[in-house]
């Protein structure tokens, strides 16, 4: 284990005085590797986060490029960035803003490609504008024991879920199935308030973060935010019987949450 | 019997803004009826033409998701809110938005 130099104290100062992250913490969070899909509205805040906490790696996965109307929410890029792609922009902010973190920049991510990925990762941050992005992320994390926190947003509501192998209900336990493309609107069409997108990519970087950690984070439970009320509210999801990722028979086994793996310790 | 149902920011544009509306209703089939009496068009996007609720959309009785429950079936009664709760992504929703 790397032990921290004096400008990794310094830098990280604040979290390390939690005593849930400490010095052992901010270790185990420069030698973690995060696969974020996306970096618009969602990503935006949870790259900028994680880079700025020190997670050693992060894969940017993104095949868009920045146009000028993103820039009302996704605040990783600014006006120079328009006409860029969006990975390849996100990764040059995150390298300034870090140089601890190593970046990987990726393409859009589908099938097996997607797959492989998130099985490279200790956690996947999903942000898609996608829900079938979200199915499948759900599916990969689960297919290569993995955890992911996935995230939506839409006008004033906004979503995050983490998702754990063996740790309760996944997001196929509570949307079965993702609707037909044409039951979809864009987010163009449908419009949104920057912040929205802040709030709840900011919660899924916190649920990362813990994930990585090592601390307790609540699976299966789904966090809505209605920013129109100004209300938060939680929802137990349970395991339903028959959804492909067995929690409900791994419930019925009374098996408890597997840890997340412990890397390089 | 008023059950309180809450209802989606996407959804209130049907709802003329508001963010809960109070039915009569015995059971969540009722409750849907219900709402579509009221504020019309809005069955279409919680219901499969079959009248089945659509599967990326979830109806919550009390924080109990009526699948565990009896579904459609499901009783409801004074007091009991309803929430429902459709799949969303960065700017896009399950239960469409017209």
């Amino acid at each position: 284990m790397t032990p921290l130099r004096d400008d990794q104290y310094d830098r990280y100062a604040r979290q390390i005085q939690l005593p849930e992250v400490g010095g052992r913490g901010q270790e185990r969070l420069l030698r973690s590797r995060v696969l974020v899909v996306g970096a618009g509205g969602l990503g935006s805040p949870a790259l900028l986060y994680l880079a700025a906490a020190g997670v050693g790696t992060l894969a940017i996965a993104d095949g868009d490029r920045v146009e000028r109307s993103n820039l009302g929410r996704q605040v990783i890029h600014d006006d120079g960035s328009i006409g860029r792609g969006k990975a390849e922009a996100a990764a040059e902010r995150v390298r300034a803003l870090n140089p601890d973190v190593s970046v990987e920049v990726l393409p859009r991510l589908e099938g097996a490609a997607l797959r492989g990925a998130v099985a490279r990762f200790n956690a996947t941050l999903e942000g898609s504008d996608s829900v079938e992005t979200k199915f499948a992320v759900n599916d990969a994390a689960l297919a290569a024991g993995k955890p992911a926190v996935i995230g939506g947003i839409h006008r004033w509501e906004g979503q995050v879920m983490v998702v754990r192998p063996g740790g309760g209900a996944c997001y196929r336990c509570l949307f079965e199935t993702p609707p037909a493309p044409a039951a979809l609107e864009s987010c163009e069409q449908a419009g949104l308030l920057g912040p929205v997108a802040g709030v709840v990519g900011s919660l899924q970087a916190v649920e990362c973060l813990k994930l990585l950690l090592g601390l307790e984070v609540p699976a299966g439970r789904l966090v809505c935010y209605d920013a129109a009320k100004g209300t938060f509210r939680e929802v137990e999801v349970r395991p339903r019987p028959g959804c492909p990722c067995g929690a409900a028979r791994s419930a019925q086994r009374a098996v408890s949450a597997s840890p997340i793996e412990d890397w390089g310790e | 019997m008023p059950v309180k149902v809450r209802i989606p920011t996407p959804l209130r544009s049907l709802t003329g803004g508001k963010d809960s509306v109070a039915v009569a209703a015995k059971t969540v089939r009722d409750v849907i009826e219900a709402l579509e009496r009221s504020h019309q068009g809005i069955k279409g996007r919680l219901c499969e033409e079959s009248g089945q609720i659509r599967g990326f959309v979830n109806f919550f009785v009390n924080d109990e998701d009526v699948r565990f429950l009896n579904n459609l079936e499901t009783p409801v009664k004074d007091g009991d809110e309803i929430s429902i709760i459709p799949a969303i992504a960065g700017g896009v929703i399950a239960c469409g938005d017209y």
